[in-house]
């Protein structure tokens, strides 16, 4: 009887979701451009994929993109998080505001620092250049473009760590917290030996999501760079959206997508183990 | 929490907490102020304040994204998502946080599973399949998307509700003869709508921003989200700032309000998805 219950979720998510990803990992096996039959060609995709320099600076750029967003982010959410509990009043407004770029539409956030920070025509960077401060826009240039993007992607998103770690940190015990203060710890040893061991779980998750939602990321390097200039800022999801959209290589693009599963399965392995402990409880 | 004796520190903490604030606050202060501004204007000096207020740019934003058109767009498929991602999601959250079913376990993992799956993994034949089956420019297929995409989320956050419902309460019901479908309809459903009206909006901020599924499955003109009109008409090479800037207060203002409303019921529900699995 309540098995009926679950049809409805199961049913959209397996007509979507699985049937479809079963479907790309055997397309993955296949040369296809979308329209005619496939053809069956073994390896040949990921083969072809081993010499491909692209590929390479692609997943080379998801690797320094996980390094970059495991540590920037969640330090500056951790700091910012526990500034909060020792400031107390006017918590639940920075909170607000921190988290405000949250809920801004990527593609607005994307154009309003492409062309009102990064330009040097229209934006900040075109203010300095006329005040003889010499700087480039970073989206236009090989060895800055990823870091520009990434710049992007952290002021959206660390807010919404500091807010997750705050919820955490109000939950630390107040007994441990005093016991600290009493023995004449100051911030930062607080911070170190009770405040971090407190939420180590929500950190650990969080870590874990980062590595994935790394692996993930699309819409800001689709809209600012496109990946270039010259694939310098490159990732795997949109060298798979642009082989399977506009090369109308969907094997290739399928093989592309099987390696970002397989990062990504190794953290969801992680995800779902430290997820289980609440499911026993 | 007596954490500080010290005013100094208490003195440097806000100011720490004041740099956050203004890095928050300078890229959309900059979307502000720029949209009132003609584009000659913005080149001189994006900072500068309006000499006179162009309100013209609202109008010719307006009408270049067409957003009488896109806006409803968008807000046919967020409120169709909503609907879909709420009844579906409350049905399955209740039957797994009360583990009516044997293989409750195997389906929770599962769905967990599927919250971290890239979109590129089943993207590829979903476009070529709609495609084949005439659903590309269909609102409802895309939500239809978006439901499958969020509803694991959707399912987690409602579990932990669902939870907190004493078991009481249900049995009691079941004692006055009560039917399967009227405890969850009548008795749990009403408890647990707050957490509902949570899911929703999360929901609807995630369907009304999505780019990449909507700019895939929704190319044509007369289906276009609003976001995606906006992403086209700042992608043109003509670029005028002030109209674009206009253009991107038009979309985000409606969510914005809606956020600093209900700040509490965003910020519980995404963190709590988070935080509590």
């Amino acid at each position: 009887m309540h098995c009926l219950y679950l049809v409805p979720t199961l049913l959209i998510n397996v007509v979507i979701i699985l049937i479809p990803a079963l479907m790309t990992i055997s397309l993955a096996f296949f040369r296809w451009d979308g329209i005619s039959d496939p053809v069956f060609v073994g390896l040949a995709n990921f083969r072809a994929l081993w010499p491909d320099r692209v590929f390479w600076t692609a997943l080379t750029n998801n690797v320094i993109w996980t390094a970059i967003f495991l540590t920037v982010p969640i330090a500056m959410g951790l700091l910012a998080a526990a500034m909060l509990l020792v400031a107390r009043r006017g918590s639940s407004f920075f909170q607000v505001i921190y988290f405000l770029p949250m809920v801004i539409a990527t593609a607005i956030t994307a154009r309003v620092w492409q062309g009102m920070i990064y330009s040097p025509v229209s934006g900040i960077n075109g203010l300095l250049n006329r005040f003889g401060i010499e700087v480039a826009d970073p989206l236009t240039r090989t060895s800055t473009a990823l870091y520009g993007i990434a710049t992007v992607d952290l002021w959206h998103w660390w807010g919404f760590l500091c807010v997750i770690f705050f919820a955490a940190l109000r939950q630390v015990p107040q007994e441990q917290i005093e016991a600290a203060r009493l023995e004449g710890a100051n911030f930062w040893q607080l911070m170190w030996y009770v405040l971090l061991p407190g939420i180590r779980p929500t950190i650990t998750l969080m870590m874990i999501m980062t590595v994935i939602w790394s692996f993930l990321v699309f819409d800001f390097v689709y809209i600012l760079t496109q990946g270039g200039p010259a694939f310098s800022s490159e990732v795997l999801s949109t060298l798979a959206y642009r082989s399977a959209f506009y090369d109308l290589a969907v094997g290739k693009a399928a093989a592309v997508a099987v390696v970002i599963s397989l990062f990504g399965l190794a953290a969801t392995a992680f995800y779902i183990r430290a997820q289980a402990k609440e499911f026993d409880r | 929490m007596n954490l500080v004796e010290n005013r100094t520190t208490l003195r440097l903490t806000y100011c720490a907490l004041g740099i956050g604030l203004l890095i928050a606050l300078f890229p959309i202060a900059l979307l502000v102020l720029n949209s009132l501004k003609p584009a000659a204007q913005i080149v001189q000096n994006p900072l500068a304040l309006p000499e006179v207020l162009r309100w013209d740019n609202f109008t010719r934003a307006w009408a270049d994204a067409r957003f009488g058109a896109t806006m409803l767009n968008s807000a046919i498929l967020t409120a169709t998502t909503i609907v879909l991602v709420c009844s579906t999601a409350s049905l399955t959250a209740y039957v797994l946080a009360r583990r009516k079913v044997k293989s409750w376990k195997i389906i929770t993992f599962y769905l967990l599973g599927t919250t971290t799956a890239p979109i590129q993994l089943f993207l590829f034949p979903l476009y070529f399949g709609f495609a084949r089956l005439g659903l590309i420019n269909n609102t409802f297929a895309v939500a239809l998307i978006y439901t499958a995409v969020y509803s694991p989320f959707a399912v987690m956050l409602l579990r932990t509700y669902f939870l907190a419902v004493p078991r009481e309460l249900e049995e009691a019901a079941i004692m006055d003869g009560a039917s399967h479908w009227q405890v969850f309809s009548k008795v749990m459903l009403p408890i647990v709508s707050p957490g509902i009206l949570t899911v929703a909006l999360i929901i609807g901020l995630y369907s009304w921003n999505e780019f990449l599924i909507a700019t895939t499955f929704l190319q044509g003109a007369e289906r276009q989200t609003a976001v995606v009109a906006f992403f086209l008409l700042s992608g043109q090479y003509t670029s005028d700032w002030g109209e674009i800037m206009a253009a991107a207060l038009i979309v985000t203002l409606p969510v914005v309000i809606l956020f600093v409303l209900l700040q509490r019921r965003f910020i519980e529900g995404m963190a709590g998805g988070a935080v509590k699995g």
